[in-house]
């Protein structure tokens, strides 16, 4: 077993999920048959192999010579204010909201007692 | 009037010749949704008065006499994981559930200004991860030819809705196989694009470096038609390719004769069901026939492609799906005290298993100590596994493999074993890792009558020639079925 009981807890926190008892056992057995499944991965010996940074660099328009950047220069734009999302539409999913900004529940916890 | 058999130039043609008006199409196809969906599933939601504005607009042009667009009066059903503006948006997913879309994504956009009328959001497995569309959060879709059986996934939904022609066309998304997986097992057309050729811009993302965008359709001839209406440049997108977006229904009838076709040894295995096999090695000896020159080819690393996938998708998986947290949009767990017991509360209820699931995986792999040994070598096996097909396309144009391992399975089946289940993506998921096309085109059925679909791979940005090899295999299956049923 690679994942223990503390490991999912651990990993789970940093994911924001709890996890009921019956879902943390559950993980448990599943993230260990997976982990063994994909363990194969370090049979390969990657050591003068790069890893994969852009998924299609191999077939992006090559830089001419006498040009300057990358294939990806294209990407680049002129920071320019264009209009976006309107306040309201950005605001119409809200499930708290003052009309203004997002709402949300007490943030810091002073020792016991929770304040605003 | 039967519309069963209706494809995108066929629909065009109607109006244009004032046959039927887009109006009296799109009611009879909500008719059709009606009857049939209540077994099958598919739509999550109809955007009725959307489509009927669309199709008044259509029907305005034609009394006219205006050009008519490609797509003219189409009806066209979306996956719920793209956004679609005052419409709900779910992405299979609970946490979505009363989310309203406030834009357009570029795809679902670019196929309305084709003159394609949006009939309804598709079924789906939750932010596209599964490989049966039993993880929607919504229920299953049952497979039109056996209603007993997945339809696959993720695009479950958009594969069954054509295959049950409640739609002419749908969109999907391919992480590792969600346009191609389910529409072999459905019996239809599934497109997945070159990465960056299709803009992801409103496509809720679920590993940005291996989502795509792609049609599913009835014959290799729309999938052309559809592609060329979704690709192209995006500035909302900066993945998004700006290279010329050729004419692909040009490549529909051409000759294959003189093509070069690799056939690699790893996606035949001893393992590999019969009736596939059979039905796969049917198709390369017509595109020999065809005058291809067929070649055995390796793939070596095609084995580490689905742990490869695992730790990539999840990883960016996530990442992607920490935002959902109930503060601006979704599900919010009312009853939480704390900002931080809220994120949990919210999340624990809002996402279903698979999704935890991935998300504990992604995390793992990402956290610290465990970085190197899977993400950083993942990424580098992917590397690996672009050299291999690198290699391939120095001797071959295209390559010829099974969509699947076997045909549709039971609902339930797999249920229960992640593994088994992610191993149905076997064949498709290398494509996705190294962001080159694939064609899924039926290519025969099991003799239960289950499809099997074949799939046609190539190089970046060569769509064409993966149409043009489909089309000959779906022309060479249509001129025996007509030989069969003269027979009998």
């Amino acid at each position: 077993m690679k994942v223990t009981e503390k490991d999912v807890l651990y990993v789970a926190d940093l994911a924001n999920l709890e996890l009921t008892e019956q879902e943390r056992q559950r993980m448990l057995k599943d993230l260990n048959s997976i982990l063994e499944h994909i363990d194969m991965l370090g049979q390969l010996d990657t050591k003068d192999v790069p890893p994969m940074a852009e998924v299609v660099t191999l077939a992006a328009k090559p830089v001419q010579a006498g040009e300057s950047g990358t294939p990806f220069e294209y990407t680049m734009r002129a920071d320019e204010v264009k209009p976006g999302l309107t306040h309201e539409s950005a605001m119409m999913n809200a499930p708290d909201t003052d009309g203004t900004y997002f709402k949300v529940p007490k943030v810091i916890d002073k020792g016991g007692e929770v304040s605003e | 009037m039967n519309i069963d058999p209706l494809t995108i130039d066929f629909v065009r043609d109607l109006i244009l010749r004032k046959e039927t008006t887009a109006t009296a199409l799109t009611e009879e196809f909500y008719k059709k949704i009606e009857s049939e969906d209540s077994k099958i599933h598919a739509f999550l939601t109809l955007s009725k008065d959307r489509a009927f504005a669309k199709a008044t607009e259509i029907d305005g042009m034609a009394d006219r006499g205006e050009e008519l667009p490609p797509m003219a009066g189409v009806p066209v059903g979306i996956k719920d994981v793209f956004m679609t503006r005052g419409i709900q948006t779910t992405a299979g997913s609970r946490i979505l559930e009363d989310f309203v879309a406030p834009y357009d994504s570029t795809a679902v956009a670019r196929l309305e200004s084709a003159g394609a009328i949006v009939v309804g959001k598709l079924n789906c497995d939750e932010f596209a991860m599964g490989s049966s569309n039993e993880n929607s959060g919504y229920g299953p879709v049952h497979n039109p030819r056996d209603l007993s059986r997945v339809p696959g996934g993720s695009s479950g939904g958009s594969a069954a809705a054509v295959a049950a022609n409640m739609a002419v066309a749908t969109l999907g998304s391919d992480t590792g196989g969600s346009i191609r997986q389910p529409a072999a097992f459905c019996g239809v057309v599934g497109l997945m694009p070159t990465y960056g050729r299709v803009s992801r811009y409103g496509l809720i993302a679920f590993a940005s470096s291996l989502d795509h965008v792609g049609p599913l359709t009835k014959s290799v001839k729309d999938a052309a038609t559809v592609l060329k209406v979704i690709a192209g440049r995006d500035p909302k997108d900066s993945t998004s390719a700006d290279m010329p977006v050729p004419n692909y229904l040009d490549e529909i009838g051409r000759p294959v004769r003189g093509m070069k076709i690799g056939v690699p040894d790893e996606y035949f295995p001893a393992e590999l069901d019969g009736e596939v096999r059979a039905a796969v090695q049917k198709s390369i000896d017509d595109l020999r026939e065809a005058g291809c020159e067929i070649k055995r080819i390796s793939l070596p690393h095609t084995k580490y492609a689905i742990p490869t996938y695992y730790i990539v998708a999840t990883a960016e998986a996530s990442s992607n799906l920490a935002r959902y947290d109930g503060v601006r949009y979704g599900l919010r767990a009312k009853d939480a005290k704390t900002l931080s017991e809220m994120y949990r509360k919210t999340r624990d209820r809002g996402f279903g298993a698979e999704v935890k699931r991935r998300i504990m995986l992604g995390t793992y792999a990402l956290s610290a100590g465990y970085y190197d040994a899977y993400y950083l070598q993942a990424q580098k096996v992917r590397t690996l596994l672009a050299r291999d097909f690198q290699n391939a396309f120095a001797e071959v144009d295209a390559i010829i493999t099974p969509t699947t391992p076997t045909a549709a399975f039971k609902l339930g089946e797999k249920a229960d074993d992640p593994v088994s289940m992610y191993l149905a993506d076997i064949f498709t998921v290398t494509a996705d890792l190294v962001g080159i096309p694939g064609l899924a085109v039926p290519c025969g059925t099991t003799k239960s009558g289950l499809p099997i679909g074949v799939q046609v791979l190539g190089k970046h940005f060569d769509e064409g020639t993966i149409l043009r090899v489909g089309h000959v295999i779906e022309h060479e299956q249509a001129k025996q079925a007509g030989a069969e049923s003269r027979k009998s």
